[in-house]
């Protein structure tokens, strides 16, 4: 159960090698006894991960998971409840991909769409499933400000988001009848492995920056946020930029 | 009997979650509702009065008690009430009154069910004299997970079971209690304010026992030499000779006005420290030194009735209570809790203090001989570090927190504050084996 300070006392990552989703995770249990659920490819990362959050104090088990493999997904999600309810998950799974390639090339353009995009649903709706059921708990979905508004450098990754986000949006209204709570979180440009080499946009953030913030999301049981909070404010502005001037931004 | 989706929370609103939530209205619907449970559970809610997470059930079945609402019979001579669970204590004593009777022991706030004070196995201010709610039930009827109703007298093991029990042996659905007499529904009170902390507590500890009620409120805003200065009020019941000629004409009136209901448009900083301080400020000066003061139920009882619901002040976070009871001779413990929480700067406003008389034999009954402390604090950054330290402060000078309080502990903690807790466990389970009677408490602390 989530207590009355918004400490879980189990989460689930899905990407389990995620650092933003990690950083949450150690947050977490740092302030309390947490049992952690991590379900991702299996490899070396992966049990680094695993050996980071019980360095951290937390009780570690791993399901396998690909994203690529939708069939498997309502198996994994049981797989992952095994052990009695879940308080948080966290969706932290994703790709950002070439985008030059993305759009053109159809593999990497598909790639993408369906880590991103058909693997929320289909990972989602169970999940979602399993939540109503349990009457409690909280969804953080990684979305980015990326599906805000198409742009030039990275619509394909853009178009992915935007979709996981009206989804995870629309489970926000759907899920809170049921008791459960789900926190869209979009984050700008995060400095972790899948933005390794890119230059660094403005307002640039560390993982455990966003992780603070999914925290404090949750225990106010705020349904979407904006990493870092400034960005809401950006974004409201850029919404309103007219497309003429829009595409010759330089990002 | 149809069941509803409902989202349910305690009274600090903290951790809501959704049940399917069923309102009998007799005995045997209470039966029926039991077969309804599948396999997330089944738990009783009275007034949803408990603070954290007793009363609700995620994902399973809640079976709201306020349906059960009958008084079956007041005996006069021998002073006993025979009761629905349902009713709350507020309806009691307004039945009561007229014939000069009283309940012993009545909690800070009298929206509270009868089946909610057994279940919490409540205290008042009178605790000192008359022990908790439960030493004062005469016998209660309990329906049981195979759906037996079983009337039980304080020579059950069961009975002491569910004393405090938190609803997880069965559903409490009738009750015979044990009342005392009065002559007035007013209150003789002497009242002290005090300027530091330390002389509030020695003054609380010499002559206690001359008064039926006693308790001290102090302010958590102010520092230094004045740190934890309060207001110390005890009193007896007024006797009809005490009271004002005005007053004679009615002496049994249920005398408990309310003024004032804080609209729910708070916004979270709302009570800050300097909202806080004023309110501190003016409670302090409100309460001069003074003796044989003549009161009536709210003002005595329940002064904060005054502000009509009042816990909208908090904001829409909602918040926690922290109430503990720490042994006698750690008295250094209690100021240092107090300082600790002075120091965090986490502004509270309900701040009262009191000494526990003995306890009784159930296994999770909260008091025990000691100092009893109680704050509520609005959830906001921070307040979950400082209760871990509060936690560990109360572990090391052997005290418990209050399950009816309690949100956000940990189950070993609980094991540890709650020593008898492994033999509450079995006459439970063998009660109800398969373990149908759950709540989100009990899920988070791992009580069953
Ligand atoms: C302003 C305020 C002041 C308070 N002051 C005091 C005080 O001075 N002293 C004190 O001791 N407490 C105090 N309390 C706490 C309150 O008395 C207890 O939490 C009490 O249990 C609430 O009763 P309820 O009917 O609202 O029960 P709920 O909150 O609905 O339930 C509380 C527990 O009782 C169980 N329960 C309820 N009905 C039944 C039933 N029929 N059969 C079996 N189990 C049942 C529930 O399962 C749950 O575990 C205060 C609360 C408030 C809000
Ligand atoms: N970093 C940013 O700037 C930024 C900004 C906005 C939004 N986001 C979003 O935040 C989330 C987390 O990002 P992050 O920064 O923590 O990135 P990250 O560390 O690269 O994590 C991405 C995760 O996705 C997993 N993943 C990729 N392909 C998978 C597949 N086929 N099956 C299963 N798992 C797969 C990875 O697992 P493997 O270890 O197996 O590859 C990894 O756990 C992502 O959804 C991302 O889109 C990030």
């Amino acid at each position: 159960m989530i207590d009355a300070v918004g400490s879980p006392q189990s989460l689930l990552l899905l990407g389990g090698t995620s650092e933003i989703g990690l950083a949450v995770a150690e947050r977490y249990a740092r302030q309390r006894p947490l049992r952690v659920t991590l379900a991702g490819r299996p490899s070396d990362r992966l049990d680094a991960a695993a050996a980071r959050l019980r360095n951290a104090g937390a009780t570690v088990t791993t399901v396998p998971f690909d994203a690529r493999q939708p069939d498997t997904h309502t198996e994994v999600i049981e797989k992952a409840f095994a052990d009695g309810d879940i308080d948080v998950t966290v969706v932290a799974f994703g790709v950002l991909g070439d985008q030059e390639e993305a759009w053109t090339n159809v593999d990497v353009a598909r790639e993408l769409a369906e880590i991103n995009y058909v693997a929320a649903l289909t990972i989602g709706v169970p999940l979602a499933e399993r939540l109503r059921k349990q009457g409690h708990g909280s969804i953080v979905a990684l979305s980015s400000a990326a599906g805000e508004r198409a742009r030039r450098s990275n619509f394909v990754y853009g178009s992915t988001k935007a979709g996981f986000d009206a989804f995870y949006t629309g489970l926000t209204y759907a899920l809170k009848p049921h008791g459960v709570t789900v926190t869209v979180v979009r984050p700008g440009f995060v400095r972790t492995k899948m933005t390794e080499g890119l230059k660094p946009a403005p307002l640039s953030q560390t993982a455990d920056q966003v992780a603070e913030i999914v925290v404090n999301a949750v225990r106010n049981r705020r349904e979407q946020v904006w990493a870092p909070a400034a960005f809401r404010g950006v974004m409201s502005v850029l919404r309103h930029v007219p497309r003429p001037i829009f595409r010759k931004l330089p990002f | 009997m149809d069941a509803e989706l409902r989202t349910l929370a305690g009274w600090g609103r903290t951790a809501p979650s959704t049940a399917r939530v069923v309102v009998p209205r007799t005995v045997q619907e209470v039966i029926e509702a039991l077969r309804l449970a599948d396999e997330r559970g089944v738990i009783a809610r009275g007034l949803g009065r408990a603070y954290g997470d007793p009363a609700q059930n995620a994902g399973g079945l809640v079976i709201d008690m306020t349906g059960l609402n009958r008084i079956h019979f007041i005996d006069a001579d021998a002073a006993i009430v025979d009761t629905d669970a349902g009713v709350s204590l507020d309806t009691l004593m307004r039945r009561l009154l007229p014939f000069g009777l009283w309940l012993p022991v009545l909690p800070g706030t009298r929206q509270v069910s009868v089946g909610g004070a057994i279940g919490a196995d409540i205290h008042g201010k009178a605790h000192h004299v008359e022990g908790s709610f439960c030493d004062h039930v005469a016998a209660m009827d309990l329906v049981t997970a195979d759906g037996e109703v079983h009337t039980l007298t304080p020579d059950d093991e069961l009975f002491w079971a569910t004393a405090g029990g938190m609803g997880l042996t069965g559903v409490v659905v009738r009750a015979k209690l044990r009342l005392n007499r009065v002559e007035t529904a007013y209150f003789k009170v002497d009242v002290d304010q005090i300027d530091n902390l330390d002389e509030l507590m020695a003054r609380q500890s010499v002559d206690d026992d001359k008064y039926l009620e006693s308790v001290s409120w102090f302010d958590t805003t102010v520092t230094g030499p004045h740190l934890g200065r309060g207001i110390l009020t005890r009193a007896n019941h007024a006797t009809l000779d005490d009271l004002p000629r005005k007053l004679r004409a009615d002496p049994l009136k249920f005398d408990a006005p309310r003024l004032l209901t804080i609209p729910d448009v708070f916004p979270p900083g709302m009570l800050n420290k300097l909202t806080a301080r004023m309110f501190c400020e003016l409670w302090y000066r409100k309460s001069p030194t003074r003796r044989n003061a003549i009161q009536n139920i709210t003002m005595f009882l329940h002064p904060l009735d005054i502000l009509g619901e009042w816990n909208r002040a908090y904001g829409p976070h909602g918040f926690l209570q922290y109430q503990y009871v720490i042994p006698f001779g750690q008295e250094e413990a209690v100021k240092r809790s107090v300082r600790l929480m002075v120091d965090a700067g986490h502004v509270s406003l309900l701040n009262v203090l009191k000494r526990f008389g003995d306890g009784n034999r159930a296994p999770l009954s909260f008091p025990r001989p000691g100092w009893t402390l109680a704050v509520d604090l609005p959830v906001r950054r921070g307040v979950g570090e400082l209760c871990e330290e509060l936690d560990e402060l109360v572990l090391a000078a052997g005290g418990r927190l209050y399950l009816a309080k309690e949100s956000r502990t940990t189950p070993e903690a609980i094991t540890r504050m709650y020593p008898r807790i492994d033999e509450w466990r079995k006459v439970r389970a063998d009660v109800d084996p398969k373990g149908i009677f759950v709540s989100d408490m009990a899920r988070r602390l791992r009580l069953t």
